[in-house]
């Protein structure tokens, strides 16, 4: 037992998985707040049950978001918690750092709040945990002073974030960075000033292995692919194979739609083009023998979403492939027609998955000016419960 | 009037100068030992990444420190994953095992590559959430604890799997994708504050906020009631008004799902199903909770052939398998009976007794 008092946390401290119990304490060697959240914590591992408020809007000069409020209720207990707001800082495309800006970092979070941060908060900002009101603006100037800004929080477009892309990724058919920062900066007001019937997530994954969760996690997914045929060194298959690689187990048989065969006596691994979806598996198997094309762009998915409220979505294919080179305009431009159409007709608190569930896939590429197209579903409409408007009658079947 | 809208740092000012020259250039990888990875650029540069847990929740101690030995391997240059691991980026082969030594000696631990259990995504819990029913940096702790030896590759997989932790049903971190998923849960009626709602909850959009029409205005109180029959205690009526109160220590817990991804390799992405409906909320060590994902692993470890994600070994061996080898007991709990619920009934013939 050591001063804190916290035998409960303290088990936490045990076991070879880096402790966050042992973070706090160390933290709260020099901040009353993370003393405060110490014990806390450990009132809550008593008792099972949190002890924050709900509700409580507070925020710095110029933005509508970026700040989480966060209150004790038991601030008679635990003052240095009476005010824990979390601050979201918006993190660099791909999570990279120089020690000199994370020190920069560290330092203003020493000053201005509790020396306890999450890097990062699921959706990508570093999450600042823990100041008080009267420190928000200061520390917000402080940071902008080493060039960090705010996340987005709310009804907002939120903090977009992606995979490692081209940094440091052979497959990766976009520059995920690159897009990433660009869409950040060209929706800076969208991020900071919650405008929208609810959360808006942006992410981008470099290829469909999809590292980045963006089909799962994020309103609007970018997905790379290539349109043309995966690349085969046939020395290399060679190598693997000759290594101990199970090319019928892990290979030929995994492959979804039977695009690939081992011709055992020629020793030459075959692709059908026209049959890949690129799944990426056998890429995966071998890395250093197949490619992804060189025709590269990415899918866009549209709805991905937790639970709340009408249960878990995974995106929906809006867009099958649209090649990414900067200046990104006409995917800037999707974004615009997507959250306007969004914006104009959704409920409050309905992502953009209810929104369409609500108002019909078809509806809602009509209002996007979208053409339709067989990708955007995994088979057509089993009932015969057909709309069909007056000038389409007009038209008798002619185009 | 301060600056506002400059967004984050470029990300072109944080990344090592082997990485600029070999952006868009890498040519392949491979993982020479477990946490360790070498990418192979088409100029023949050669980047080691050694990966590192982290809890993700740390102080500015711990970022200090990982700046120190960034500075002395890494020429001053770190990076975190999406999955909440540090990375130490090495351009200068001689300095890898000297890395290694050294988080070995601080007890760093060095894993979460390729078929291997990587960090645990998970959310705030009762560190800073108001509406967490269990903590989450604690779970983690505590069924990490038991299966670190499958993130360092002391054990190992038949492929990677990805495990997350929600403290309640909002899921946020989207661990509805994972391989397991360990959400808490809500078992009943949230109690109203009568006098509350009166004054503070706006009664429109409460009743609005309802996804099953559970809620139902109360005028005599000015207040609102709420079905017992249709309430699914999905909490989303709590977040709008804050006299709804939805949490009970008593019958609040965890839930257990499998089987989810998000990688469209060998089979389509999949959200998370239902494997075990309750356990109870037993800190700090949850020891049920903790059993129970290591049985899931242990058994999926055994079992599944070599490459096969746990859902795609449960889509092989099927459900009632799946129930029957890890000893979960299946009830109506797992029947599914909101929006697309009879998209999961069988209609066919293809079942296993």
């Amino acid at each position: 037992m050591d001063k804190w008092n916290t035998p409960l946390l303290d088990e936490l401290e045990e076991g070879d998985w880096p402790s966050f119990v042992t973070e706090i304490k160390r933290a709260a060697e020099q901040s009353e707040a993370a003393a405060d959240l110490l014990r806390q914590v450990e009132l809550s591992y008593q008792d099972n049950t949190g002890h924050w408020k709900r509700g409580g809007v507070v925020g710095v000069r110029g933005y509508g978001g970026g700040v989480v409020g966060r209150y004790s209720a038991l601030p008679e207990q635990f003052p240095g918690v009476r005010e824990f707001h979390s601050i979201r800082v918006n993190q660099p495309a791909g999570f990279y750092y120089t020690t000199k800006t994370l020190r920069e970092l560290c330092d203003v979070w020493d000053r201005y709040g509790s020396r306890l941060m999450n890097m990062h908060g699921s959706t990508g900002d570093i999450i600042l945990l823990g100041t008080t009101t009267e420190n928000l603006q200061p520390c917000f100037d402080a940071l902008s002073e080493i060039g960090f800004d705010l996340g987005g929080s709310g009804a907002a477009i939120r903090t977009p974030s992606c995979c490692v892309g081209e940094s440091r990724c052979e497959h990766s058919c976009i520059d995920t960075m690159d897009i990433t920062y660009d869409l950040t900066m060209h929706l800076q007001s969208e991020i900071h000033r919650p405008s929208f019937p609810y959360k808006f997530k942006i992410k981008s994954s470099g290829c469909p292995n999809d590292c980045a969760a963006a089909s799962a996690r994020s309103d609007l997914a970018i997905i790379g692919l290539w349109r043309d045929t995966l690349e085969i060194d046939q020395d290399a298959v060679r190598d693997y194979v000759d290594a101990g690689l199970n090319i019928f187990d892990l290979v030929i048989r995994r492959c979804p739609t039977w695009a690939l065969d081992w011709d055992a006596q020629s020793r030459q691994l075959r692709v059908n083009a026209e049959d890949c979806v690129h799944c990426m598996n056998c890429i995966n198997q071998m890395p250093k023998a197949l490619h992804v094309g060189k025709d590269r762009g990415a899918a866009l998915l549209i709805g991905g979403k937790a639970p709340v409220v009408k249960g878990a979505m995974l995106g929906w294919v809006l867009i099958p492939f649209m090649k990414m080179e900067p200046p990104y305009t006409d995917l800037e431009a999707l974004i615009t027609k997507i959250t306007d159409f969004w914006a104009e007709n959704g409920r409050n608190r309905e992502r953009v998955a209810e929104f369409i569930e609500r108002i019909g896939l078809a509806a809602f590429l009509r209002g996007i000016d979208i053409a339709p197209c067989p990708q955007m579903v995994s088979e057509p409409r089993s009932n015969p419960y057909v709309f069909w408007t007056p000038e389409e009658l007009e038209k008798h079947g002619q185009d | 009037m301060a600056k506002t809208d400059f967004g984050p740092p470029d990300y072109r000012r944080m990344l090592p100068p082997i990485v600029v020259e070999n952006y868009g250039k890498w040519r392949y990888h491979t993982i020479p030992r477990p946490g360790v990875l070498e990418h192979v650029s088409e100029t023949g540069a050669l980047l080691t990444s050694v990966r590192v847990a982290s809890p993700r929740l740390v102080s500015t101690d711990f970022v200090r420190d990982i700046c120190d030995i960034a500075d002395k391997y890494c020429n001053g240059y770190v990076r975190f994953t999406t999955r909440h691991n540090l990375e130490f980026l090495v351009s200068d082969r001689d300095k890898v095992d000297p890395l290694l030594e050294e988080l070995a000696a601080k007890r760093y631990l060095v894993g979460g590559v390729g078929h291997a259990i990587s960090n645990v995504v998970h959310t705030q819990g009762w560190i800073h959430c108001k509406s967490a029913v269990t903590d989450a940096s604690g779970v983690v702790k505590a069924v990490m604890d038991e299966l670190h030896d499958y993130y360092t590759g002391r054990r190992t997989l038949p492929a990677r799997l990805r495990i997350a932790v929600a403290c309640c049903v909002n899921m946020c971190g989207a661990c509805h994708c994972s391989d397991i998923a360990i959400v808490g849960i809500h078992r009943k009626l949230p109690e109203i504050d009568h006098e509350m709602a009166s004054k503070t909850c706006e009664i429109r959009s409460t009743v609005a906020s309802c996804p099953t029409g559970a809620i139902r205005p109360d005028p005599k109180l000015k207040s609102i009631a709420i079905s017992d029959e249709k309430c699914m205690y999905c909490g989303n009526c709590a977040a709008v008004c804050p006299a709804i109160n939805t949490m009970d220590p008593e019958t609040d817990g965890v839930s257990i799902w499998v089987g989810g991804k998000v990688s469209n390799a060998r089979t389509t992405p999949e959200l998370s199903r239902l494997a075990i409906p309750y356990l109870p909320n037993n800190p700090p060590r949850w020891p049920e909770v903790t059993e129970a994902v290591t049985n899931l692993v242990q058994v999926w470890a055994a079992r599944a052939k070599p490459g096969e994600r746990m859902g795609e070994w449960i889509d092989r061996i099927g459900w009632e398998r799946f129930f029957d080898v890890t000893g979960i007991t299946f009830s109506d709990k797992h029947i599914d009976d909101f929006s697309h619920a009879t998209t999961t009934f069988r209609t066919t013939m293809q079942f296993r007794l």
